[in-house]
């Protein structure tokens, strides 16, 4: 077959070239297009097409910028254009003209200016705004190919920015009698969706009408947006669950016009939508599960295994099994399934089979036992993407029992292999896998040696960085640290004593860390041998500067006597020269600490090497420095989001403020990071210190969070196998895979190995798999997200989880809540209502609600409320009543609230001896509104209605309105929920009481209380990092401002506690002038500040997602320091 | 969260290049410099070309599945995420073959370098932005004759004649059903 094409090719151009003579001469000049095509197939060389296409390319743009060239002969030029694009040459030229014959053709060329525009252009192509013109103007026309073409167009490529202008136009679409025209609408719908959508927020009920669509089309096109919809969110499509399963069941029941069958499958594309769809949703939800398990069941009956197709949607369908809440039957089938694909001769369905069983082994491992012999056929098979899907696999169901034949397949890929991105991706595998599983030391160096070997230059730098880590920081036995340490320098010597040329630099560095920090161990050997053998790295051609930089912190750590004292004065003689600053600067160091050796001991201790270095991140130890500095005369250093700041309020532009900032984020550096210590002494600029620092940095280890640690403690005691188990299942595991293979031998003619191959392979095989059923037990029902608890197991906790969250007590809805027995038992015995002072009736004592909600009163109520107080109250009887009730009625707060901090009670409004009071409680996520209705009179009262209100707030009722009487003298205690619906400085409550006195007509009055911003504000608590990367996401901002609280020696700290205390805010960091600080309305809607101290001021800046807070919590705070 | 393994059942691009490694059509799904275009070409057909017949049809390439498939003369070859559904994709190119073959009847490579806009029409009414619209086979052939029957009929088969003169794999059919 291939040598037929080779000659036809051969013969190509002389048959073409026939056609250039006279007898096709018409058709030539027909087609110029034609022509090109031949012109270019004459060519021998790269050169000459060259020439020929850059000659084409003029005549081209000559033609397509002469004024009288006619439209048609524009669509034959864009197309010989598109050609020569494709071709790799530059047509940028045409671009315009493909746009004007676009806007300008008729239908047709109008199409091969479309075609040429979403070719040639790019999404961000500044010339597609000239577009929108004539896509609206196609959108409205009333030729339905050139709706098509407008909508096809816009749903390839169309400028963000410019989806308004369309939208309602592809919206009125969805409504059109044609489905081809309605079907491209909803996917010119979809494609505005993932680019911006929010702004097809509001239609999606309409994406709800199209999935009721009476064209199945239209309908499947609609399920696009719903797969995404519903990726993002699944809690909210739930109730369209059954929708799903039913128009499933239609689509496998063969209910769909033939046209849709593919190879006679009914609408495949549809039915794997359906099934991805199926699986999100029934995602650890047992009841929507069990809807579809029916429809699965069928799904996997009638697929026949005949075809691609059939086999693509058995894959999807066993995929969502073993995602949604698993049903065993169901399991057990899917698991079947995907044995008829591993065990298929098709090398495509082999492929899929094993990565199905890479999703499904983490959850049933006991599925890869099955597989055993199949899994090590495709480890041996031909095709290296068989292989490492394979790898993948085995990844998976690593444990620390089989951990070493595994890795050793793994490394052996890695010989092979010859993509970058293979490589790095295994290695990091490999390098995890070690630090899980390795049984013992030499282990686990010589596999980190051929990690570093292998993985070169290409190594993600955390592989080495916690491969140190671990080294330096040990584990439980002090020995046992020893003898790891010992063993990689033994095994580093006799690295370098061989040739040292071939090994990375990586690794290079990490040996020289090592010997550094850890030769001493090796009594036997003097550090003059090791300085030796690191000199010769220095002499190495293929040495960077960087590896030298560690080669000389080396040889400053071993502080060498005797002989190679010459030596390294040599060594750093030559580099304190150097070119390369960092290069001299460790070639300073070394050459005054070898000279000074108590200074050495001093800075670079031995036995500190395990001890963490606090990290002081303020560099408070310049304090001094610095004012010295200023006091000479030197500018305050501002930080760079500062003065970018401070540049785009001068220019109009206001560029992103946090890219750059909060500099020293001291988590991101590492031992092994020669830069951080760099730039913390080149931000200081102050040499002196920071080197000392940077050789703390360097010898011990810093002291970080954050970095993952995957080594545990217990990773050594993994060496006492459970010597029982594994017998059982070698034994066991190649009668079960013979089994299996005998089961399905008549569909799968492998190969019959020889005898001793044979024993090779289930010795491999029972060394591959054992731990596995051991570790089946994780049992399928109970099934956790958490693929594999045995990595979980060995993560160090990290002990910052203090956080205790406060379990939230919701009122249990009991009676005894809603009426409390009157403790008060009203002194007054004469039954008279409480005297009122003036002002305090309804209209002003709403004023006052708000006004005196600071926090002084939230503080003193923190301390558990005194439940005596009443009887204070009781003591002195003749106490002022409005003093007596306040404390009193506080008493009458639920028992769950009354701990929380909460208002001051005031009188909303007393009348008829009804007497109405209120405050807000501040839970953790809420706030609560109580009303405390005291009826102080002898009689009853009848028919007590209270209704709240508000315009800002959502209001539900906890406890309901109190019940239909009220005895006399006690108090009933109404709780409201409050939300926010959108932030203002007050929300203001309008409530309505209504209540029927014993004998009289039935009374009603309304009343107001009014309620700061500040009582939904709670603090946020995030870290630094998490605040950067929430400033940037934030859109609503707002800048002032405020004056500073003068007086104290730091007017920013006295500042921010007043914030803090009145507001609540959290303050997340305070980096010399400036603090960011951060809280939330109601938990979930953050805000966030940030404060510098500017010329006497307070230059605040707010940020938050939501409209309108910033600006309302800005004057909350412009309040609470105007007020001191 | 659910971003992480998310379902894009999209192809990133589609191309089509011959045996001699000439690129036929290149269709990018999602916004590629030109850079990157001509860096994925370059390597796709370094990668596809060398396979033997009868290896797996899937590829690895960076962190994209590399789906592929031989017709005749004419390689097909398409790049989509890790987490889809290479046998889907498959047949999603094996559509596109079928498509083209009605289109074109008895479709060969002479037809599609020298009608390649007409093969990208039909591209555009088979998938929208990567995504499968139309799977059915009669409709995207009603909505191509419905333009072709606004065309006049110039230049229609143009390379017919070299068909004649021609008994060679380019006019190989690329499918044979």
């Amino acid at each position: 077959m291939s040598d037929v094409v080779e000659k036809t090719l051969t013969a190509l151009p002389s048959l073409l070239s026939l056609d250039s003579q006279p007898g096709s001469a018409k058709l030539s000049s027909n087609s110029k297009l034609g022509n090109l095509i031949r012109g270019i197939t004459e060519l021998t060389s790269k050169h000459e097409e060259e020439k020929l296409i850059q000659r084409e390319l003029l005549l081209i743009k000559e033609q397509v910028s002469s004024p009288n060239t006619t439209m048609r002969q524009m669509k034959e030029l864009m197309v010989r254009a598109i050609y020569c694009e494709m071709l790799g040459y530059g047509v940028s030229f045409s671009y315009i003209h493909a746009i004007k014959l676009a806007q300008q053709g008729n239908v047709l060329e109008k199409r091969v200016g479309y075609l040429a525009v979403s070719l040639f252009l790019n999404e961000s192509h500044e010339l597609l705004l000239l577009l929108v013109n004539t896509v609206l103007k196609d959108l409205q026309s009333t030729n339905l190919i050139e709706v098509c073409m407008a909508l096809t167009v816009v749903s390839q490529m169309f400028p963000k920015d410019m989806i308004p202008a369309i939208l309602p136009l592809v919206e009125e679409k969805l409504n059109h009698p044609k489905e081809i025209i309605r079907r491209k609408a909803v996917l010119a719908l979809y494609k505005f969706y993932l680019i911006a959508p929010n702004q097809v927020q509001h239609i999606h009920n309409k994406f709800r009408k199209a999935l009721c669509d009476k064209d199945p089309g239209v309908m499947s096109a609609s399920l696009h947006i719903y797969l995404q919809l519903i990726q993002e969110n699944p809690e909210g499509y739930k109730d369209l669950a059954p929708s799903f399963v039913t128009i499933l069941k239609q689509v496998v029941g063969g209910k769909l016009p033939m046209d849709f069958n593919y190879h006679s499958v009914p609408a495949p594309w549809l039915q794997i939508h359906l099934l991805r769809i199926l699986s999100f949703l029934g995602k650890n939800d047992q009841s929507t599960s069990e809807i579809m398990y029916e429809i699965l069941d069928e799904s996997l009956r009638r697929a026949e295994m005949n075809h691609n197709i059939t086999y693509a949607i058995l894959y999807e369908c066993v995929k969502c099994i073993y995602t949604i809440h698993p049903k065993s039957d169901l399991l057990e089938k899917a698991a079947k399934c995907i044995g008829n694909f591993v065990l298929s001769p098709k090398i495509n369905l082999k492929y899929l089979g094993l990565k199905a069983l890479t999703y499904v082994v983490q959850q049933d491992p006991k599925l890869a036992l099955q597989h055993q012999m199949t899994i090590i056929e495709c480890l041996d098979h031909p095709d290296l993407i068989i292989k490492r899907e394979t790898l993948e696999l085995l990844f998976r169901i690593t444990n620390d029992q089989n951990v070493t034949v595994i890795v050793e397949k793994m490394l052996d890929f890695l010989r092979i292999s010859e993509d970058d991105h293979t490589t790095i991706d295994l290695v990091g595998k490999v390098a995890e896998l070690a630090e899980k599983y390795a049984p013992d030391n030499e282990w686990f160096i010589d596999t980190m040696n051929t990690v570093f070997s292998l993985g070169g230059d290409l190594l993600q730098p955390d592989i080495p960085n916690s491969f140190l880590k671990l080294l330096s920081e040990g584990f439980d036995s002090v020995e046992e640290d020893k003898k790891l340490r010992l063993f990689a320098v033994n095994s580093y010597i006799s690295l370098l004593q061989r040739d040292a040329s071939k090994l990375p630099q990586r690794f290079l560095q990490v040996i020289c860390w090592v010997l550094g920090e850890y030769s001493h161990l090796r009594e036997d050997l003097e550090p003059d041998v090791i300085v030796r053998l690191l000199a010769k790295l220095l002499d190495m051609k293929s040495s960077s500067s960087e590896t030298k930089c560690w080669v000389l912190m080396a040889m400053t750590k071993l502080c060498p006597g005797g002989a190679a004292l010459a030596l390294v004065h040599n060594v750093s003689e030559t580099y304190s020269s150097s070119l390369d600053t960092m290069l001299r600067q460790r070639a300073q160091e070394l050459e005054i600490l070898s000279q000074d050796s108590e200074l050495q001991a001093k800075v670079l201790p031995r036995s500190a090497s395990m001890e963490p270095v606090e990290v002081d991140s303020s560099l408070s130890f310049l304090d001094g420095f610095v004012s010295e500095a200023l006091a000479a005369g030197a500018a305050p250093y501002k930080p760079p989001h500062q003065r970018q700041e401070e540049l785009s309020r001068s220019k109009a532009l206001n560029l992103e403020p946090y890219g750059l900032s909060l500099p020293i984020s001291m988590s991101s550096c590492s031992i092994t990071d020669r830069q951080s210590p760099t730039l913390l002494s080149i931000s200081s600029g102050l040499s002196g210190d920071s080197t000392d620092f940077s050789h703390k940095g360097s010898s011990t280890v810093l002291k970080l969070d954050g970095v993952k640690r995957l080594w545990g403690r217990d990773g050594y005691l993994a060496q006492k196998e459970p010597t029982e188990e594994a017998p059982r299942i070698e034994a066991a595991s190649p009668v079960r895979s013979a089994d299996q293979l005998g089961n399905n031998n008549s569909q799968t003619p492998t190969p019959t190995p020889t005898p001793e191959c044979d024993q090779e392979k289930q010795q491999l095989a029972s060394s591959l798999f054992v731990g596995l059923a051991s570790q089946s037990s994780i049992c399928l029902m109970g099934k956790s997200d958490q693929p594999s608890q045995r990595f979980r197991r060995k993560t160090k906790a990290s002990g910052s989880s203090e956080q205790i969250t406060n379990p939230l007590v919701f009122p249990s809805d009991g009676s005894d809540n809603l009426l409390y027995k009157n403790l008060l038992d009203s002194p007054d015995l004469d039954g008279s209502p409480p005297e009122q002072t003036p002002g305090l009736d309804a209209p002003n004592g709403a004023c006052d609600a708000e006004e005196e909600s600071t926090d002084a009163d939230m503080k003193e109520i923190k301390t558990p409320p005194i439940r005596d107080e009443h009887v204070t109250a009781e003591a002195s009887p003749h106490h002022d009543p409005d003093r007596s009730k306040d404390p009193s009625l506080t008493s009458h707060l639920p028992a769950e609230l009354s701990a929380l901090p909460h208002s001051k009670t005031t009188t909303l409004f007393s009348k008829q001896n009804l007497d109405v009071s209120a405050c807000h409680v501040q839970k953790e996520d809420s706030v609560v509104l109580v009303v405390f209705i005291s009826n102080c009179s002898d009689s009853f009262l009848q028919q007590i209605r209270l209704q709240v209100d508000s315009e800002e707030l959502e209001v539900s009722c906890v406890s309901d309105s109190p019940s239909e009487e009220l005895k006399s003298h006690s108090v009933a205690v109404c709780q409201y929920f409050l939300t926010v619906k959108r932030p203002s400085v007050h929300f203001d409550l309008s409530a309505t009481v209504s209540w029927q006195p014993p004998a009289g007509s039935p009374l009603t009055t309304q009343f107001s209380y009014r309620l700061p911003l500040t009582a939904f504000i709670r603090a946020l608590r995030l870290s630094t990092e998490e605040y950067g990367a929430k400033w940037l996401a934030f859109s609503h901002d707002t800048k002032q401002n405020l004056t500073l609280i003068q007086g104290g020696r730091d007017p920013l700290a006295a500042t921010l506690d007043v914030l803090k205390r009145k507001l609540q805010l959290h303050v997340v960091e305070v980096i010399g002038v400036e603090a960011i600080v951060a809280c939330c309305l109601q938990q979930d809607q953050p805000c966030l500040m940030h404060c510098r101290m500017h010329a006497g001021m307070l230059a605040v800046w707010l940020r938050s997602p939501v409209p309108d807070l910033p600006d309302c919590l800005l004057y909350c705070c412009q309040r609470a320091l105007q007020e001191l | 969260m659910c971003r992480s393994t998310k379902y894009q059942d999209k192809l990133r691009f589609l191309l089509l290049f011959s045996r001699q490694g000439k690129l036929r059509l290149q269709k990018w799904f999602v916004p590629t410099s030109d850079r990157e275009r001509k860096k994925v070409i370059r390597d796709m057909i370094m990668l596809v070309l060398p396979r033997q017949p009868r290896t797996c049809n899937f590829l690895q390439w960076k962190d994209l599945k590399i789906v592929y498939k031989r017709y005749a003369s004419l390689y097909f070859c398409a790049g989509l995420e890790e987490q889809d559904n290479e046998l889907l994709a498959l047949e999603v190119l094996h559509r596109y073959v079928e498509l083209l073959d009605k289109y074109f009847g008895n479709v060969c490579e002479l037809d599609i370098i020298f009608n390649f806009e007409k093969a990208y029409f039909i591209l555009d009414e088979f998938l929208m932005g990567g995504e499968v619209l139309e799977t059915s086979k009669f409709a995207v052939n009603v909505s191509m004759e419905q333009a072709d029957t606004l065309q006049e009929v110039t230049q229609h088969f143009h390379h017919s004649f070299i068909l004649h003169s021609l008994t060679l794999c380019l006019s190989v059919p690329l499918c044979v059903f």
